[in-house]
């Protein structure tokens, strides 16, 4: 008794969570954490220099660890870290194995097979040298980097709350892809539920036989439970719309004609040389066009939203580091000359004053961005 | 508020439908305000009544309406179900699978969302909903982590935010333990008293119900509907809740609508019931599987907590208890499908220790979800994979499906059965081995009373023949009938164990009806009530 005296915010905390009641923080919009993301993995991406790429990796790191909530996605980063390390893992493998960099110090030598000139005239073994292990691995690591700048956002956001906050047009799309995210948990453990039933008629037989007996009962149960929640959301008035009709053909035709010329446009800036003058145009008129079509879209449809996440300062914030961390690493990668590591010879990364901001930059939300909530999903 | 006009309506092509139509030629018509209760035995078309009132029933179904359904004026014919979901709100049988999104406030907000309502409104009509369901505690919970009966008052909750005038309800309270079963009544009761709301409401345990019921709508079997006062509907339909027995082995033209009329009327005619019927003694027999310290954890969870358990052969023991309370947990662990600590033994062996397809001979259990145990295409299929299985002669499985005396067509799929029939053919796959011990995890969700009454006499001969039952059941009612020895689970433990009529009567959640009415007397269920010669001026009615 002394010691729940001696701590009554233990308890008022317990008693609160029991009764629904709100706690301090606040959750910064999804989106908010992607886009810090994907800057950090634009400034990943153009790290050559392996002491920038390590920087800016402990910095996302950083603020996974210090903003992410108790929920099971939060924990994902381990994952993306596993994936990270596959990817630079198999990259050096091959490197070993087929090789493609053979100069420089030879740390050992593998028996060389030289391949028949049809298959290009590879060259399996031979020997492996420092300055070709330590380029893969660079190589590799920008890629396994901005894995983990993929996986921070998935620890950060919340997956549902970021389809929630899509426009009114992505509604129908979003609620099926936050159905498929459920489901799977829900497969999972229906498989569990009937491999046990399994051991009530003699266990799980080997083979096909034994799959079906799992697969069968399984697969009905998901039918099941689709149906059902078809039922349910159409009884709920899911695809109203304002004018009880569906979608106007004049507007699914302007969706059509945007999506191609946002197809073509794309195409050619990227494909053809010189078709900038009429390529530029198209897309940004298969941009508008889109744009309009959808928020004509979202307006047919009849739906609201409850307690949308807010965006402000903290978003802004957020947003702004990860744009700020991409601009500074693109105009390092042009301007500053120890961003430009070469293996050949090989020599030891310099670092710069620069380096050092942009990896703080990309660190910034880890101490500035507000705390979630306790109990935040 | 709702209007059926000449409402014929079949799953099949036309020309069937003319032959059994699941639904005839119906009128009826249902004030504004009114609880209305759809009773009828399993596959008389309750299901199909209700998904008729917001237009589930054709357009989501498929098959063939002819006539007009209205509610409140607007016709199922050119409105769709999403069309109606401001005025009709449908609270499927099984909430947890028609949640739409993971967490209660957003639940709650889902149906408002659809209609595009404004987000200030939204708002205070999620707080509104929350408070009159008594469930503003649970707000940012996540829905899988609520309890059934949570679960089931989220789902009316989510459908209220909208604020339909008619609420339908598919056997609301078919999964959850009976002090559950009472809180979600009392939620829907306040409804149709305080909000005026009009709620048509089907179940099969009317014991549970039909004390709030202004009227009964029963379905016969034959297409047909009839209205009317709920005790005058009851004393003619066959779906017969303990206290319409009650009034038939009294002799009652009324069927009392609640434990408290019958009670008053048994005072008032000064009717006097012979005592509870002697327990038969049997013979000391050497237990047929014993229990001590048997424990059950999932991670951090413990689900049983070292329970020390008897059972002895020919007997029928009941397990009653919470949601939650470790009863299913007892049971795989007694039949070794979840790892378990403690010692164990059934018939002299350990069915932890045994080869999966050995344990069958020992103990074996119909779980909850029976279905999952099925995979084959056809009930003879089943039935042969079963004889092979288990190793017995082709045919064994077969013929204990005969013996169980629920008529199972053979070349029928598993799927397409009734609920009884599904039952009956796991029940005969699941004896095949001829088990000492037989569990039975919930087997009377969605069972009607003559099929409970069927399934009772069944167990009751496997217990003769000298097999341990052991069933977990929610329903009372069914246990009283059925069991001899009743055991309560609560919080992981044993907390009652001994003669069904002493631990049940004793207990004021899970007190059957007729020991209520009958009180003092242990009466178990209505073939127990014998009237006694009147002393005095007692009449007859």
């Amino acid at each position: 008794m002394s010691r729940v005296l001696a701590r009554p915010e233990v308890v008022i905390l317990a008693d609160a969570a029991l009764q629904g009641a709100r706690l301090a923080g606040r959750t910064v919009h999804p989106w908010a954490w992607w886009g810090w993301a994907l800057g950090a993995g634009v400034a990943v991406t153009l790290a050559s220099n392996p002491l920038l790429l390590v920087l800016l990796i402990a910095a996302v790191t950083f603020v996974v660890l210090q903003r992410r909530t108790k929920a099971p996605w939060a924990r994902s980063l381990t994952l993306y870290y596993a994936l990270a390390g596959l990817v630079i893992a198999v990259r050096l493998v091959f490197q070993i194995l087929i090789g493609g960099l053979r100069e420089g110090t030879v740390l050992f030598s593998l028996p060389e097979i030289a391949l028949p000139s049809w298959a290009a005239g590879i060259r399996l073994g031979g020997p492996v040298t420092v300055e070709g292990l330590v380029y893969t691995a660079v190589d590799a690591g920008r890629l396994a980097g901005l894995l983990i700048c993929i996986g921070a956002a998935n620890a950060l956001a919340n997956p549902k709350r970021a389809l929630r906050n899509v426009p009114a047009a992505f509604h129908q799309i979003a609620t099926a892809l936050v159905i498929a995210i459920s489901v799977a948990p829900q497969l999972v453990e229906s498989v569990l539920r009937v491999r046990r039933a399994r051991r009530l008629r003699g266990g799980v037989r080997p083979g096909v036989k034994g799959l079906i007996s799992v697969i069968v009962p399984v697969l009905e149960d998901a039918i099941d439970r689709s149906l059902a929640l078809a039922a349910g959301m159409e009884s709920r008035g899911f695809g109203r719309t304002r004018t009880g009709r569906g979608l106007d053909w004049r507007l699914g035709l302007t969706l059509v004609v945007a999506m191609l010329g946002v197809t073509f446009g794309t195409f050619a800036l990227l494909g053809l040389p010189g078709a900038g003058s009429w390529a530029v145009p198209l897309l940004l008129i298969g941009l508008a066009a889109g744009a309009f079509g959808l928020h004509r879209a979202g307006d047919d449809l009849a739906t609201s939203r409850y307690r949308p996440d807010p965006w402000g300062a903290p978003e802004y914030l957020v947003v702004g580091c990860g744009l700020a961390t991409a601009a500074l690493a693109i105009w390092l990668a042009s301007t500053d000359p120890a961003m430009a590591f070469g293996a050949f010879p090989l020599t030891w990364p310099e670092l710069s004053w620069p380096m050092l901001a942009t990896a703080a930059v990309a660190a910034l939300p880890g101490l500035l961005a507000p705390e979630p909530p306790k109990d935040a999903a | 508020m709702i209007d059926f006009d000449d409402v014929s309506f079949s799953y099949d092509s036309a020309e069937a439908a003319a032959a059994s139509p699941v639904l005839r030629e119906v009128n009826l018509h249902i004030d504004e305000g009114d609880l209305t209760l759809v009773v009828g035995r399993t596959g008389t078309g309750k299901s199909t009544l209700l998904g008729a009132i917001n237009g589930l029933v054709p357009h989501f179904t498929g098959g063939l309406l002819s006539g007009e359904v209205r509610v409140a004026g607007r016709s199922t014919r050119t409105n769709r179900p999403r069309d109606l979901a401001d005025v009709v709100g449908f609270v499927a049988q099984n909430p947890m699978q028609s949640f739409v999104t993971d967490r209660v406030e957003d639940e709650l907000a889902y149906g408002m969302e659809q209609l595009g309502l404004s987000p200030t409104a939204m708002r205070k009509r999620v707080e509104e909903t929350l408070d009159l369901m008594g469930i503003a505690g649970l707000r940012r919970r996540p829905l899988a982590d609520l309890s059934g009966g949570q679960q089931q008052r989220v789902a009316i909750a989510a459908v209220l935010a909208a604020q339909p005038r008619v609420v339908v309800l598919d056997e609301p309270t078919s999964a959850l333990d009976p002090t559950a079963a009472q809180d979600v009544l009392g939620a829907v009761t306040t409804l149709v008293h305080e909000v005026g709301l009009t709620v048509v409401l089907a179940e099969h345990r009317l014991e549970r119900v039909m004390q709030v019921a202004d009227q009964v709508a029963w379905l016969p079997g034959d297409g047909s509907v009839v209205l009317g006062p709920t005790a005058e509907v009851l004393a003619r339909c066959d779906v017969v809740p303990p206290l319409a027995a009650l009034a038939d082995r009294l002799g009652w033209r009324q069927v009392p609508g609640s434990v408290r009329d019958a009670r008053r009327r048994v005072q008032r005619e000064h009717i006097t019931v012979a005592d509870a019927p002697q327990r038969r003694e049997r013979p000391a027999s050497e237990p047929v599987a014993t229990m001590t310290g048997l424990g059950v954890r999932y991670g951090d969870v413990v689900a049983v907590d070292r329970v020390d358990l008897v059972l002895h052969p020919g007997t029928v023991v009941g397990l009653m208890g919470r949601n939650g309370a470790g009863k299913s947990s007892l049971m795989w662990a007694m039949q070794g499908a979840v790892p378990s600590s403690g010692d164990l033994l059934v018939a002299g062996s350990d069915p932890r220790s045994l080869p999966a397809n050995q344990v069958g001979r020992l103990v074996t259990l119909v779980p909850q979800s029976a279905g999952d145990l099925l995979y084959l295409p056809t009930v003879a299929a089943e039935c042969a994979q079963a004889d092979e299985e288990s190793g017995v002669p082709a045919g064994t499985t077969a013929a204990t499906l005969v013996r169980l005396g629920v008529a199972v067509p053979p070349d029928r799929h598993p799927r397409d059965l009734s609920e009884g029939q599904r039952l009956a053919l796991v029940l005969a796959i699941q004896l095949a081995t001829e088990p000492r011990v037989l569990l039975l995890d919930e087997p009377t969700r969605g069972l009607d009373y003559a099929m409970k009454a069927q399934l009772g006499a069944i167990v009751r001969r496997l217990a003769d023949e000298g097999t341990c039952v052991v069933i977990s059941t929610h329903d009372v009612e069914f246990a009283a009938a059925a069991t001899e020895r009743t055991i309560i689970m609560a919080d992981a433990e044993i907390v009652a164990d001994g003669a069904t009529r002493t631990v049940l009567t004793s207990s004021p959640a899970f007190s059957p009806q007729m020991a209520k009415v009958f009180h003092p007397r242990p009466l178990l269920s209505p073939a127990e009530v014998v009237r006694l010669p009147v002393a005095g001026r007692g009449e007859l009615a």
